[in-house]
Order: structure tokens, then sequence, then C-alpha cells
């Protein structure tokens, strides 16, 4: 599925524009903490977190992940967005808590692999 | 690209703004080596622990790479509070990160566990009051691993 189309699907907000949204999403994962996410995260996944500070995108890009989605109507940091697009992070939000926006990624198909 | 190539950066205490950029760039590098990707998700794991650390712990520091045909070599060299004890820091879940840095999603304990799992040797090297020295080596050949 490609980044856009879950975009849609899910009403996400895109905070970084010119974010390639053509990206191929493969996988997802679901975590705050940061080492658990640079052990585990599998490329190509999108990633939901609450954090929104600029070092979920160095770990994003390290990873090789589609996007990040911060869930609970989380608001990026300012350097968050900045250093995405630097980057080319995509970074989106969405209204949704993280079990809804999880169980609904999942139920599109998106597994963790 | 063959033969052997190496360089370095240098890593300020508690620059939050450019964490992480260390392992890019190194990442970067293997890229463009050619290195198959599974070596390189170990290096930048290990990498990226270990530049956290330096990050988060130290006063400041330096991330030294030396790249062969045989070998990923990437030393951590750091002036801060050094590791009192090193089998403990070693163990899953073990950490002295304060309340700010464990909300930023730090400071889980698994930062030296990731680099072990992922490296195919790590040496660390400490001075409490001087700083830290974390070595790890990735074999780039296939008995490796
Ligand atoms: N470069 C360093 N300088 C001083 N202490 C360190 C350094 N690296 C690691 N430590 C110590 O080892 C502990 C465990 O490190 P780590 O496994 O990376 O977990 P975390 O960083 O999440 O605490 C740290 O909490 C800290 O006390
Ligand atoms: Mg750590």
């Amino acid at each position: 599925m490609k980044l856009f189309e879950l975009v849609e699907s899910l009403s996400l907000d895109v905070k970084t524009p010119g974010a390639d949204l053509t990206r191929e999403v493969t996988g997802g994962y679901v975590s705050d903490l940061l080492s658990d996410v640079i052990g585990h995260a599998p490329e190509g996944a999108v990633w939901v977190t609450l954090q929104a500070h600029l070092n979920i995108v160095a770990v994003a890009s390290l990873k090789g992940l589609a996007g990040i989605i911060l869930a609970n109507n989380r608001v990026p940091e300012e350097g968050t967005l900045k250093k995405a697009s630097e980057m080319n992070v995509p970074v989106m939000t969405s209204g949704l808590p993280a079990f809804e926006l999880v169980g609904r990624l999942y139920a599109l198909g998106l597994r963790c692999r | 690209m063959t033969g052997n190539s190496d360089g370095v950066f240098f890593l300020t205490g508690k620059d939050f703004a450019n964490a992480g950029s260390a392992s890019s760039n190194l990442k970067g590098i293997l890229e463009k080596r050619g290195i198959p990707a599974e070596i390189i998700r170990r290096a930048s794991i290990a990498a990226f622990e270990a530049e956290m650390n330096v990050i988060i712990y130290a006063v400041a520091g330096m991330m030294h790479y030396t790249i062969t045909p045989e070998t990923i070599k990437v030393v951590l060299q750091d002036m801060g509070p050094g590791i009192p004890d090193i089998g403990l820091a070693m163990q899953e879940g073990y950490s002295t990160a304060p309340d700010y840095i464990r909300e930023m999603g730090f400071g889980s304990g698994m930062g030296l566990p990731n680099i072990k799992r992922n490296a195919d040797k790590l040496t660390i090297n400490s001075v409490v009051g001087e700083g830290t020295t974390v070595e790890f080596v990735i074999s780039l050949e296939r008995s490796g691993r």
C-alpha cells in the first residue's frame, strides 16, 4: 500500500509538505521507546508514536521507515518538522488514540514483519 | 568501492538537535561502499545507540570509523562521567537516565544490549570521572555470523 492511500483512508493530517507519499508502506510498528524502534521496527513500516521531538526523525531515517504517525493529536515540535523535511521523512498526525490507529492500520492489512 | 576508509564525527553532549547525524552519515558511507543491507542495518543500530549514549551521558566525544574489506570498526570515545559498573550497565533495562530523557523515549536500558546483539564484538573501557570508550566491530566476511 502506498503512503498516500493510507493518508486518505485514515484521514491523516500530513505535516511535511512535499514529503514523498508515493512510498510503499510494507508494515507497521508502534512504540514510544526509541531503542525499541531502532532495534525492532521493520524497514518500510509506518511508525505510530506519541513522541513529537526531533529525534524521532533520525530514528525513522536510519531505519528506512515509510513515515511517522503521531497519535492522539500530538503536535510535532517545530524542529521535528524542519528536520523531517530535510531528511525527507513524512510526518503525519491523527486525532485517533494509538490503539484505535493501530487497529485500523491492521485492518488495512499492515503487519509487523 | 574497495580498500580502507576511515573518518571521524564529533559529538556534543545534550546536542539533541544533531543527535543521530553521525550514525546517519556512517550509514550513507556504508551504502556507498555497497555493503549488504543486513550488515548496514546492524551497524546503524549499534552506531545510533552508542552515539546517543555520548549525547545523553557525556560532555563531548567522537565517533571514529574504519572500514576495511573485512570489517567495520566503530570507536566512540567520550569525556564524561564514565561507567562505574559495566556489567550492570550491560543488563537489559538498567538505566541511570534522568526523567526528562525517559520522557523522550530514551533511557529504556536497551542501548548497550542492542549494540551487543548487533555487533560481532563489543569492548567497553571506562574510567569514572574521565570518560568511556565503546568499540564495536562488525565482520563483513560471510563467516562473521
Ligand atoms: N557513554 C557513556 N557514559 C556514561 N555512562 C554511560 C555511557 N553509556 C552508557 N552509560 C551508562 O550505562 C547505562 C545503560 O546504557 P544503555 O544500555 O544505553 O541504556 P540507556 O541509555 O537507555 O540508559 C546508562 O543508563 C548509563 O548509566
Ligand atoms: Mg543508551
